[in-house]
């Protein structure tokens, strides 16, 4: 086959396959997980009568944002009006383009844009996802929403910071924007979180550990607040502005802010693993009589059927990875109670951005002692 | 570069472009820009330069434009809708515009390179990133250091002016 | 006057906020793992399980009407009910007991007795007033319908659900 051709084959396969066969069903999942894990962390039950143990609940509560009347209301901006929502949702699947979500599968890398400026092709699409909440809030012409969409808009400004200071250290370290490379290195290196895994006595790389994990944790606080997740859920504090945003929203429209955010949500923990928690890569124990016990690296380069059992193994790491960080997500969420909001400007400001700051200088010491 | 993916991504800019400047309501104005500063990083793009184009939309897109709506969102707009069209005002500046355009084709026509078909740019794996990178810390580095420092000032202006407004 | 509350002086692990985020998260945790390991009671699961049998006695369900051993209807058509009822849910329409029968000329009989369910309280009031112990609010709680006309318990439905009642008073059946 013609390579150009093959390209763009391969690509668009991958783009249906990881957006309505992966995203999707995931989106609804986690909306299904976070009720079932809510409950269970409250003592109830949780959605458990659509089908065994409530699996079938994302089908019915999808066929009820459909077939619910689309109403809007008399005093919207139309135009604007309609075009949130789209806003909403497009920049979170956007964001998985440059993702590596497996290693290879029948010799073709399983990403669907290697680009050699990933990350900040993240941030730029990431920092796109504002548009739709605050033209919700403008175009809704009424007060709760216009507070949360000017929240959100002064929200994600000031997290932006810290998620883009936070991850200079990684830069710094590997040399390169790439998130394939990123993986490499880990692969070679340690994960990110782990930097002295396989050079265990190396005091360097110990130390390394240190900005490593800040990094980690004011990464991941950072994608937090970009996902207007609890607890910066400000933007849509039920308590104070109703619903935020979206109050004035129903039916589809209303799903597609929600599927937004969880979508947004998985791009953020993809993200995370990607940089921090060795993307697709999962050593296995393994034992030979030629090099007795060892770890063993799986990936897709094998010929025949191990390489497609490698791709598929790695791509399966990868998700499992970020439906940990999923529950999480929704164990942090049904934990901590919301900040304030001058609480959280202070913290992102005041505190986030400052830590990030010093971290890379503290990175950037540690990387000059490395031996090289 | 496809000459296709050329003319949509300059006709996307030129078309908002315009309507940023057309729009009676700030708000659209300033989307408009946004989906002009896409093209804009679209045609970056189609150079290779993804570099400068991710930084566009990241910094025009996703930084300023969104402070700027902010603004924008907080003011009355019913009066910038309801005011009219001041007919010498937008004769002058259309008179500007087509005597900027007139200039520039002059100019463009008698540049000798002009004429020139396009030689092929590099093959396609340049690391854009790490050439800027270089460049601004290699041969430029002392006008960058001189930008940092008139940002921090910059920044500390207007935090003090900000302060004192308190007062 | 106002009152100055003094705060805390924290700590600093405690102002690092991380020492309490995580202990919060461990209480949440337990909750989570108490109730996959099912040491948690959790609510009963309602239309599998139901708690009937423990209901009192008193239990005030859905009115009804109650037939005594001899498997006579004991309404008698006084509207008392129909007139104490503060919905005003219940409609009776009196009618003669024909000739023939025993209790012709003494007493007469509801013709139509209906209870609205959408307006019924539950109040109990209609089983106080009744001086001949004929209404009963018997244990049925779920009154569920499709529509209006559905909840209208008519005198079938009422008699149905009320069943018989031992240990009345048969205070006027010997005279009769």
């Amino acid at each position: 086959m013609n390579p150009t051709l093959f390209l763009i084959f391969t690509s668009l396969l991958k783009i249906v396959g990881i957006v309505f066969v992966v995203i999707l069903p995931m989106v609804s999942y986690s909306v299904y997980a976070e009720r079932r894990v809510s409950a269970l962390i409250q003592d109830r039950l949780g959605p458990n009568r659509v089908g065994p143990a409530g699996l079938f609940q994302p089908i019915a509560d999808a066929m009820k944002f459909i077939l619910k009347e689309d109403f809007t209301p008399a005093n919207v901006n139309k135009f604007y009006y309609w075009l949130a929502p789209c806003l909403a949702m497009v920049p979170a699947l956007m964001t998985i383009a440059v993702v590596p979500f497996g290693s290879t599968l029948f010799g073709v890398p399983m990403v669907i844009a290697d680009i050699n400026v990933g990350v900040l092709y993240v941030f730029a699409i990431a920092s796109l996802g504002v548009y739709g909440i605050v033209i919700a809030g403008w175009s809704s012409n009424s007060k709760y929403p216009f507070l949360g969409g000017v929240r959100s808009s002064s929200q994600m400004i000031s997290y932006e910071l810290s998620l883009g200071l936070a991850v200079i250290p990684i830069f710094l370290l590997v040399g390169q924007l790439r998130l394939t490379d990123i993986v490499r290195y880990q692969i070679e290196n340690g994960w990110m979180i782990a930097p002295f895994v396989g050079h265990w006595t190396d005091g360097w790389k110990w130390l390394l550990a240190i900005p490593m994990s800040i990094s980690f944790v004011v990464f991941t606080i950072a994608i937090f607040a970009e996902t207007n997740r609890l607890p910066f859920d400000l933007p849509e504090a039920e308590t104070e502005l109703v619903g935020g945003y979206h109050t004035e929203y129903g039916s589809m429209k209303f799903a597609l802010f929600f599927l937004g955010e969880y979508a947004a949500m998985i791009t953020g923990s993809a993200i995370i693993v990607t940089l921090f928690l060795g993307g697709w890569h999962l050593p296995v124990p393994w034992w030979n009589h030629a090099h007795g016990f060892h770890w063993l690296l799986i990936d897709g380069s094998l010929g025949g059927w191990r390489g497609v059992i490698g791709g598929l193994f790695n791509i399966f790491v990868f998700f499992g990875k970020v439906s940990v960080l999923l529950l999480f997500f929704i164990w942090v969420r049904w934990t901590l109670p919301r900040f304030r909001y001058d609480q959280l400007m202070r913290l992102g400001w005041v505190f986030f951005f400052e830590i990030a700051l010093v971290n890379i200088f503290l990175a950037a010491i540690i990387i000059a002692c490395l031996p090289q | 570069m496809s000459p296709f993916f050329f003319w949509t991504a300059s006709a996307l800019m030129l078309v908002f472009g315009a309507a940023v400047i057309i729009n009676r309501n700030p708000v659209a104005s300033a989307l408009s820009l946004v989906v002009s500063f896409l093209g804009l990083a679209a045609l970056f793009m189609s150079l290779d330069a993804f570099f400068l184009g991710i930084i566009q939309v990241l910094v025009y897109a996703g930084a300023v434009m969104v402070l700027f709506l902010f603004i924008i969102m907080l003011l009355d707009l019913r009066a910038e809708e309801r005011r009219r069209i001041n007919f010498v005002a937008f004769a002058g500046g259309a008179a500007v515009a087509v005597i900027f355009f007139g200039q520039l084709y002059l100019v463009i026509g008698h540049l000798h390179q002009a004429k020139l078909p396009f030689a092929p740019l590099a093959p396609m794996q340049v690391d854009d990133v790490h050439r800027i990178g270089l460049l601004l810390f290699g041969s430029y580095n002392l006008p960058f250091q001189i930008i940092g420092v008139l940002i921090l000032v910059a920044t500390i202006g207007v935090i003090v002016l900000s302060k004192r407004e308190l007062h | 006057m106002a009152i100055t509350v003094s705060r805390p002086k924290l700590n600093w692990s405690e102002r690092l906020y991380l020492p309490a985020i995580l202990g919060g998260m461990a209480i949440t945790f337990g909750h989570l793992k108490n109730m996959l390991l099912g040491r948690t009671k959790v609510t009963m699961q309602y239309p599998e399980q139901k708690w009937d049998s423990q209901m009192p006695d008193h239990y005030r369900g859905a009115p009804a009407l109650v037939k005594d051993e001899g498997g006579r209807v004991r309404c008698v058509a006084c509207q008392l009910c129909e007139f104490i009822c503060p919905p005003r849910a219940i409609r009776i329409v009196p009618g003669e007991i024909p000739l023939g029968e025993r209790f012709a000329k003494v007493e007469k009989y509801p013709e139509k007795f209906d209870i609205d369910m959408i307006r019924c309280i539950y109040c109990g009031m209609c089983e106080e007033v009744c001086p001949e112990q004929a209404i009963f609010l018997r244990k049925d709680y779920a009154i569920t319908g499709y529509t209006r006309a559905e909840m209208v318990h008519d005198k079938e439905k009422l008699i149905e659900i009320g069943g018989v009642m031992h240990g009345l008073v048969l205070k006027w059946n010997e005279k009769k």
